[in-house]
């Protein structure tokens, strides 16, 4: 179900702390439904771009369209919830009374049993923010995130500082809650949270898109796999001129050999050499974010397509 | 109309009423004033025993108009618990901010003026209590009263205490750090000095008399002697 206008629509977005740039120049559509991840490393300006989006902070230059309108008016209509990673809770109160208050600010709201029962936290009701743990205030503040009912929910690196345990269960209530064309945008640093659920991944670094596409699109922009096989002596060269060979590295006795055509390598290393314990890997997503997303190396150098797929 | 251009039918989507100002958030901003035990000392408690440390000695002598010195005692400090509790709860806002509270209430269609009515709310409510304590404990301690002088001098030490409910509030804003408090403590007890609530402000040097007619509290402290 998707309506006429795109759920986010940036376009030339930049925003500067004095002499540092945070956003250079973003461009981006999310269109209704869409589970976004937003990744980057710390200082890429994901969360630049996001208070941008929130019209929590006013951009430089460029424009921000939240549901066909501004963000104020998606704000004014609670169309757009977010889930900030700190702060933005009073310590004082109880979790049904941050609800509660929060609930109060709006003009209709979902009730406050069911926004409680649904992020998980309905037997804290009556404990102290103050008290919980931050697995626990994360999922109040995404209990908060519900009341409106948003058309937008926006996530800030939602488990930044929580163990597996409290990542897994804060996922599994949003997952759990994942209402069909609710549009969810979270930003993270976290590669498996990207990888395990986001239908598309945008890749910022330096305050600008390097990369957006499904995870497996992004993951192939790093295409390729490695080749790993313990063989002493191992004539470096003669492996690294074999077709699709992009780099050889000896370890010891072990040999790791990064190619586009593994089957060759492979091929070569069992029958012309003394390998053996050979074994090909895929480069996983983190290898591609570390690609797209070192500061050392240029963008346009890496990989000269920014957007694939779409 | 920019709402046409939104999807979902705006009628359950409207903004509160009020701008956001409820009773329910009245309600759970006073319980939670009450919950911190710091705010209750400094308003409530800290006067009563002030009182009672310094009023009963004197409990007996009059005033040249005749009153009761301990009447006097009661009303100063029943003004000086409503300017502390006024300005502490106006100064709430520098800890909600420091929180990331006023951020988040960004995020939804809570007014601006609605929040600063409910802290205002809020901060008279909580100095109401702090003169209802002190005129309880004072009566309890053997103060009499007319009933008219009663009304008036509560009413004048709550009402009076809106200007400081605003000071709390500037400083909330203006000030970076959390504990506010811990510097308007000290402002408020000389400002409760010049207004003569802790002595007869004639009894202070000239000079500091003369600096006194200009600060909010002067004459605070005269005005119930002298009915």
């Amino acid at each position: 179900m998707r309506s006429e206008c795109p759920a986010v629509e940036l376009s030339g977005l930049r925003k500067s702390f004095g002499p540092v740039t945070a956003v250079d120049g973003l461009d981006l559509t999310i269109d209704p439904g869409e589970v976004v991840a937003f990744l980057g490393p710390n200082g890429a300006g994901k969360t630049t771009t996001i208070d941008m989006l929130l019209g929590l902070a006013r951009p430089d230059a460029g424009e921000v369209r939240l549901l066909g309108g501004t963000p104020a008016e998606a704000v004014r209509h609670g169309r757009v919830a977010a889930v900030m990673q700190s702060g933005g809770l009073l310590k004082d109160l109880t979790v049904a009374e941050t609800v509660r208050m929060t609930a109060s600010f709006f003009g209709r709201t979902r009730p406050v049993t069911e926004v409680l029962t649904r992020a998980g936290i309905a037997d804290l009701a009556d404990r102290l923010v103050g008290k919980c743990s931050g697995g626990q205030q994360q999922r109040l503040r995404f209990a908060l995130a519900l009341l409106s009912d948003p058309d937008v929910m926006v996530l800030d690196e939602p488990t930044t500082g929580m163990d597996v345990e409290g990542r897994r269960d804060f996922w599994q209530a949003i997952r759990a809650d994942a209402r069909s064309g609710r549009t969810i945008i979270f930003a993270t640093h976290y590669l498996d949270e990207a990888d395990a659920y986001a239908d598309r991944i945008v890749l910022v670094r330096q305050g600008r898109v390097v990369a957006d596409g499904t995870t497996a699109q992004i993951k192939n922009l790093a295409a390729g796999r490695i080749v790993r096989a313990t063989l002493p002596d191992a004539d470096q060269s003669g492996l690294a001129a074999l077709p699709g060979v992009e780099a050889v590295e000896v370890r010891g006795d072990a040999v790791l050999i990064r190619t586009g055509d593994s089957d060759a390598v492979a091929r070569h290393l069992l029958t012309r050499t003394a390998a053996r314990d050979l074994e090909i890997t895929s480069r996983n997503l983190e290898d591609a974010f570390l690609a797209l997303t070192a500061t050392d190396a240029a963008p346009a150098e890496v990989l000269p397509t920014a957007t694939v797929g779409a | 109309m920019t709402t046409s251009a939104l999807t979902t039918p705006t009628a359950d989507r409207r903004p509160p009423a009020l701008g956001g100002f409820s009773p329910t958030v009245l309600l759970i901003e006073m319980r939670r004033v009450l919950r911190n035990r710091r705010t209750l000392l400094f308003t409530m408690v800290m006067p009563a025993v002030f009182f009672l440390l310094f009023g009963l000695p004197q409990r007996g002598e009059t005033l040249p108009n005749g009153r009761q010195v301990l009447a006097w005692i009661m009303v100063s400090l029943a003004v000086y618990g409503a300017m502390v509790a006024t300005t502490s709860a106006g100064a709430a806002v520098a800890t909600e901010r420091a929180l990331g509270w006023s951020r988040q209430l960004r995020l939804t269609p809570l007014h601006p003026a609605a929040y600063v009515a409910t802290k205002v709310a809020t901060a008279m409510v909580l100095g109401l209590v702090a003169v209802v304590i002190e005129f309880a404990v004072g009566a309890a301690a053997g103060v009499r009263l007319p009933v008219s002088v009663w009304l008036l001098a509560g009413a004048a030490a709550w009402l009076g205490s809106l200007v400081f409910a605003a000071l709390g509030l500037l400083i909330g804003y203006l000030g970076p750090a959390e504990n506010v408090m811990q510097f308007m403590g000290p402002v408020l007890a000389l400002l409760a000095m010049f207004g003569g609530l802790f002595l007869p402000v004639e009894m202070l040097p000239d000079v500091m008399q003369r600096i006194a007619q200009f600060t909010p509290v002067w004459g605070g402290g005269n005005w119930p002697a002298r009915r």
